[in-house]
């Protein structure tokens, strides 16, 4: 299911993304105050280069450690099931479909 | 021989048909907490290219994205994000808790920080509550 370098790999990525969820968390409730508005969300984020390492850095994270998430409850719910391809392809899915969708995302909101 | 008093709640017929042995554990915070952890990271895994294809229609400009952040305007979502806020806040207070049983040597009081983790999250999604409306 999960060998070492995974396991590994899970926890590492959990405790970088702990301060980005925590800021992330912050600039929601700092943002959503008086309502969200497309023109005051991008003026904060066109062509800003804090932003994008920000945010490129928290979907790559994001993306390895909620693929790796999605591997252990497959494996767990199938109960045995899902081989280690199956359970390889799954996780790589999740990984590319998160990474690619997340970057254009940091995309759209900075370029 | 006096029999021991039975709580009656905890003598009600099981729904599950696992031996008791084995389902006492479902009752206790920690499992709880480590249930709600699992439960929180499968729906943000779900919502995540929501969150991204929302979010990518700032490729179109301003306009485009508005006609999405329009909708958080009504109570439903409102209630709603309030929910996403609640599942990040858990996910991370829970993932920081099952980090520190697995690293740390402390075991004394997994129910206190179970209990501590779950009302952690619900008071950062209640501030975001406050400021939402």
């Amino acid at each position: 299911m999960l060998g070492a370098g995974l396991f590994i790999a899970q926890r590492v990525t959990a405790l970088i993304l702990a301060p980005f969820v925590i800021a992330h968390l912050a600039l929601i409730i700092i943002a959503v105050h008086g309502g969200l508005d497309a023109a005051e969300i991008l003026a904060r984020t066109r062509g800003n280069p804090w932003f994008a390492a920000f945010y490129q850095t928290f979907v790559t994270f994001a993306a390895l450690h909620a693929a790796i998430g999605v591997r252990v409850i497959c494996a767990e719910w199938s109960r045995g099931r899902l081989n280690a391809i199956h359970l390889d392809s799954i996780t790589l899915t999740v990984l590319l479909l998160l990474f690619c969708m997340g970057s254009f995302a940091v995309f759209a909101v900075v370029v | 021989m006096r029999r021991p008093r039975r709580n009656s709640a905890r003598s009600a017929q099981p729904t599950s048909t696992a031996p008791p042995h084995r389902r006492a554990h479902r009752r206790h915070a920690p499992y709880f907490a480590f249930w709600l952890h699992r439960a929180s990271g499968v729906l943000l895994a779900l919502f995540l290219p929501l969150h991204f294809w929302v979010l990518s229609s700032a490729v179109l400009g301003a306009e485009s994205l508005d006609g999405y952040l329009v909708l958080t305007r009504h109570p439903a979502a409102k209630a709603a994000e309030f929910g996403l806020v609640f599942l990040l806040a858990m996910h991370l207070f829970g993932g920081l808790r099952i980090m520190a049983l697995e690293f740390l040597t402390w075991r004394a009081a997994h129910k206190t920080v179970a209990a501590a983790v779950i009302a952690a999250a619900f008071a950062v999604a209640c501030g975001f509550l406050l400021r939402a409306f």
